[in-house]
């Protein structure tokens, strides 16, 4: 009898061991990130539908051309800069984790405090980014008349240049292309705030040695797991918004 | 997984070895995000001249778009450790990720589909392609936007 149990225990699927030879945390913590992902596809791809279905849709070059301090016309100069912020504070957090399996504690605080510093400037970009967007105006000839619209939700100067008193003007372009683009990149700003909070409590319990007392730093895994797909959709939203 | 307990001291080759392969993943994404900006840049260049070739522009797009895969597989397998998994694991994961095939060709074919209804109002005339691109206008900044 005793042996039987035992032999049924050590089979793959029998519950004995981990058939993914991986923690249950760790492994829900992957599929809710793949949930997380068609939430993140099925927007971006929605967004795709809609300007594959519009003539005319805005020239990414032109609305975000501005970086702090300077009125010079730097396209894509801004949004680089959070990329590479984004980035390093990937490499930040992959570095906690390594330093989490050594066991070194003050190795995990010094990354997670680099990792939650990079996340705290990502927000910050974004938050000026926003705030341009939305206060900066620009000319928009509507039915005859020339107002100054700020790029909004409901609010789209950006759209084709027709003749108005010898000058260029723009006509107001898709409304869709606000709510995607602050929709997509709030969702995903709220992301990264999650998971600066995430950082900043894992950063807590480092600091109180609960994980030096357990024996291990799963949980710091956990949260580099999550902060890096936050990464990686950025590489999507880059793409989809300001690339191409 | 984080069973390996060593003392905090003790530096190993293994452990060398993989500091420098996260540092090589960090610098492989860097890269492959400065070559996506240059690319963008030159679409930014292209777009001002007064003919541009559109299936040019659509050739460094689909080039951006390979740059952006090749990075979101670095950061899968290297960072989020992925590639060290159990088999089985990495399917489980991979195989729903695969519908994303069907779902960008799908909604993006719909899309496009969506476009010639509208402007052949449901294929009751024909549709002329209209490539707007004002000329370029001297040096001012706003007169150079493209239309489209």
């Amino acid at each position: 009898m005793e042996t039987a149990l035992a032999q049924t225990k050590t089979k793959m699927w029998t519950g004995g061991k981990s058939p993914f030879n991986v923690s249950y945390g760790k492994l829900m913590m992957w599929y809710f990130l793949m949930s997380d992902s068609f939430t993140f596809g099925a927007f971006l791809i929605s967004y795709g539908s809609i300007r594959f279905s519009l003539n005319h849709w805005v020239d990414h070059n032109y609305v975000f051309n501005k970086f702090p301090f300077t009125e010079a016309n730097l396209p894509l100069a801004f949004v680089s800069l959070m990329t590479f912020i984004l980035i390093f504070s990937s490499v930040t957090m992959v570095l906690a984790v390594h330093q989490g399996h050594k066991m070194s504690q003050k190795g995990v605080e010094k990354w997670l405090i680099l990792t939650i510093l990079g996340g705290l400037a990502f927000l910050g970009c974004q938050a000026w980014e926003w705030t341009h967007l939305i206060t900066h105006q620009h000319d928009v000839l509507v039915d005859g008349v020339l107002q100054h619209w700020g790029t909004t939700v409901s609010h789209n100067p950006w759209g084709p240049e027709v003749m108005f008193n010898g000058q260029l003007v723009a006509t107001p372009g898709p409304v869709a292309f606000g709510g995607y683009f602050f929709g997509i990149t709030g969702f995903h700003g709220f992301h990264v705030f999650t998971g600066v909070v995430i950082n900043s409590i894992m950063l807590v319990k480092t600091k109180l040695g609960t994980f030096q007392k357990r024996g291990h730093y799963e949980m710091i895994e956990k949260a580099g797991l999550y902060w890096h797909f936050v990464d990686l959709v950025w590489v999507f939203v880059f793409l989809c918004f300001y690339l191409i | 997984m984080s069973a390996q307990i060593t003392s905090p001291i003790v530096v190993t080759d293994a452990d060398t070895a993989h500091v420098k392969k996260i540092w090589k993943a960090f610098w492989i994404l860097l890269i492959l995000t400065i070559i996506e900006l240059i690319l963008g840049l030159i679409i930014y260049n292209i777009d001002k001249t007064p003919d541009p070739s559109e299936s040019l522009i659509l050739a460094i797009k689909g080039t951006i778009c390979i740059l952006t895969l090749a990075k979101a597989f670095y950061i899968i397998s290297i960072f989020m450790h992925l590639g060290d998994e159990v088999r089985n694991m990495i399917l489980s994961i991979a195989m729903p990720a695969g519908i994303f095939i069907w779902f960008i060709i799908a909604f993006i074919v719909d899309g496009n589909s969506y476009k010639n209804l509208r402007n052949t109002d449901a294929g009751s005339r024909t549709y002329i392609e209209q490539t707007h691109h004002a000329p370029a206008t001297g040096p001012s900044e706003k007169s150079d936007k493209k239309l489209d």
